[in-house]
């Protein structure tokens, strides 16, 4: 049975380098950093070495670099910990197309009383510039926009977003968990004033994010009954996760360009052999901002989750914008605020490739596929026969 | 990843009965591509009035795809007074249960199998008609197709009756509409439950459902008598068994107010909602 994974925008595969760096965190080295002993010194040292190596992936200070559970945590640290912090009125300005752990403290804010502006794409899932504009005139904000998108790959144009929210005098934030490692991001050259990233999206374990928070920037602590990452997120660390995640910014850093490279031929491999094989197809997304790694291809006349289980009868892992994968029956929010029609989002499906993706796998992959497409379309009623 | 039965993945893998029949005696459609899922179903009738021929073309998940595999498997051969009396239920169970979640499509497919034998019987249009008034405007669901499934299948929540019939899972404007109707359906069911003696030994409640039956019990059986003579009563609070009450208008400070407490409230709530409970007056 094939094992192939092509959803590496959900997670990804743990490093081996980064276990063999984890191992001896649990073994040996278990001490509590806070500890005033031997056992905690060394880790403490571990934590310090991580810090350094995360900061060094996105050109930060290690100081401005605090340790948090996930990419989730991280996100709510940053919007209502940078909303709590402002004595005052804050407005908040995020995107239709933010993940859920944006969208939902937004939310969250709105209820209670903020105003939140939830600002347009156009149907290649690009910003409304003009709407953030106009937004931004409105009064002190706190602006969280997405560096790139979980399940189109979509790359906003954040440097030229981060200027206008500077320019403005806000607050900006932005979700990088599935930019950073795939392309360099350099927070000196852009100056956003918090960044959340999360370590099972770049092959370290789940459990470990960061969030970046820039020298001068006003936040209130989220989480609280503790002095560590100096006051700004209590809670023991969790050592080797920091260990891990370190590891694994490191090995992004290293391999970044070559790898982007290699994966973006695969992923254009794949994506011109399905087009070219699968009639009725379509990519959603701008196709020259993207991530390197995401294809989002909609296969019209067929649903996702079918699509999906007969990929997995064959070894193949993607995802799908479709209702029913979703959980709910509301079919992807980021293909609809793209307009997508919602015949193409039903049927989409999500390849995320990764470092460990071969040709092989994407070949089996292109083989596979069209007579899957071709059986489901038989059963639909939508497809046109002769 | 859905925990989908062996029967259900045989039926998705190889569906039986996909396409379609010339000239079918019957035909009916449900669902839309907006809607996520879709299905066509044809059948022919043979000389002595049983389904001799039946075809299927589902747009939709594993599970809609299983249940319309399934249903052309169960009809093949019944007549349309048999075929008429296939519940969502009878599908569901052929393929050895659906994960609470996709129970919609197996409501699809009766659903389908309905507007195929209208089609035939009163040449109906193939397409479902919505009769009665639509509720659910994201998915196109009607009251009476809510009151219905809710009915059939012993609901008594808004979101089993978003997984039943998809009403409420778009925007959820809704939801307050939905919980009327399955309010009603749950206070008829219990009505007549009651009057079978079918409540010897009742689920226990819980809190949620104790203080709706509470409020439910109070609006409609005690409400109206004391409005009657001018009174009124408000519901304060519940904790556990205690049901704590304040009386309004001619009925507070009335002098029989205790008499009205036990024998018109406490009567009532014990008898339409558990015999467990005590009433207490919260004077302010």
């Amino acid at each position: 049975m094939k094992n192939i994974y092509l959803d590496n925008n959900a997670t990804t595969a743990v490093a081996p380098e980064v276990i063999e760096a984890m191992a001896p965190y649990f073994k040996e080295h278990w001490g509590n950093p806070s500890s005033m002993h031997a056992f905690g010194g060394h880790v403490k040292r571990a934590i310090d070495e991580a810090r350094q190596q995360v900061a060094e992936l996105i050109h930060a200070d290690p100081s401005e670099i605090i340790f948090t559970s996930c990419g989730t945590e991280s996100d709510n640290t940053a919007i209502r910990g940078g909303v709590e912090a402002v004595e005052g009125h804050l407005n908040i300005i995020t995107t239709r197309v933010e993940h859920p752990a944006v969208l939902g403290p937004c939310r969250y804010l709105g209820e209670r009383g903020h105003r939140v502006y939830e600002i347009n794409v156009d149907s290649s899932g690009q910003l409304d510039m003009v709407q953030l504009g106009a937004a931004l005139r409105d009064g002190p904000a706190l602006t969280s926009v997405m560096w790139a998108n979980n399940e189109t790959g979509v790359v906003f144009p954040i440097p030229e977003i981060c200027e206008m929210v500077k320019a403005a005098g806000g607050v900006f934030h932005t979700d990088a968990v599935q930019a950073a490692g795939k392309f360099p991001i350099d927070v000196r050259q852009v100056p956003v004033d918090m960044l959340s990233l999360s370590g099972h999206k770049l092959h370290a374990p789940k459990g470990i994010g960061i969030l970046y928070i820039r020298r001068g920037t006003r936040l209130q602590p989220f989480m609280l009954g503790g002095h560590q990452e100096d006051n700004r997120r209590a809670g023991t660390e969790n050592v080797p996760y920091i260990v891990g995640l370190g590891c694994a910014a490191q090995l992004a850093q290293k391999h970044m360009a070559e790898e982007a490279n290699a994966v973006s031929r695969l992923r254009d491999r794949l994506e011109a052999g399905l087009l070219s094989t699968c009639p009725d197809s379509r990519v959603n997304g701008d196709r020259v901002h993207r991530l390197p790694n995401t294809t989002n291809i909609s296969f019209e006349y067929i649903e996702g989750e079918s699509i999906l289980m007969d990929m997995s009868e064959v070894g193949i892992a993607a995802s799908s914008g479709s209702a029913c994968t979703s959980g709910s029956l509301e079919p992807s929010h980021v293909l609809r605020a793209m307009g997508v029609p919602f015949t193409a989002v039903h049927g989409s499906v999500r390849f995320s490739l990764s470092r460990y993706t071969t040709i092989e796998e994407v070949d089996y992959t292109l083989k596979q596929l069209p007579p899957i497409v071709a059986r489901l379309r038989a059963i639909s009623p939508f497809v046109k026969k002769g | 990843m859905w925990d989908y039965t062996g029967k259900v993945m045989d039926h998705f893998r190889n569906p039986r009965n996909v396409g379609v029949i010339e000239n079918p005696d019957g035909i009916g459609e449900v669902g839309s591509l907006a809607c996520g899922d879709a299905l066509k179903l044809m059948f022919k009738l043979g000389p002595e009035g049983r389904i001799s021929e039946v075809k299927f073309q589902t747009f939709g998940c594993a599970s809609a795809i299983a249940s319309s595999s399934a249903l052309t498997e169960m009809i093949k051969g019944m007549t349309l007074d048999e075929a008429a009396k296939v519940t969502n239920q009878d599908i569901a169970e052929f393929l050895g249960g659906l994960p609470e979640q996709k129970m919609h499509c197996s409501v699809m497919g009766r659903e389908a199998l309905e507007a195929a034998i209208d089609n035939y019987r009163i040449g109906k249009t193939e397409k479902k008609i919505l009769s009665g008034k639509v509720v659910c405007n994201c998915f196109g669901v009607t009251e009476e197709e809510i009151e219905r499934v809710v009915r059939e299948n012993g609901l008594s929540s808004i979101d089993q009756v978003t997984n039943y019939t998809k009403a409420g899972g778009g925007c959820g404007k809704c939801k307050g509409d939905i919980g009327k109707i399955v309010d009603k359906v749950v206070h008829e069911r219990l009505e007549s439950e009651r009057k079978a003696g079918a409540h010897a030994t009742p689920r226990k409640m819980t809190v949620i459902e104790k203080i709706r039956l509470i409020e439910q019990t109070i609006d409609r059986e005690i409400r109206p008598l004391l409005k009657r003579d001018g009174g009124d009563i408000e519901l304060i609070d519940v904790e556990g068994n205690r049901v704590k009450v304040a009386l309004r208008g001619m009925c507070a400070g009335c002098q029989v107010s205790s008499f009205t407490l036990k024998d018109v409230v406490g009567v009532k709530l014990k008898e339409f909602v558990s015999s467990d409970l005590t009433v207490e007056e919260v004077r302010e």
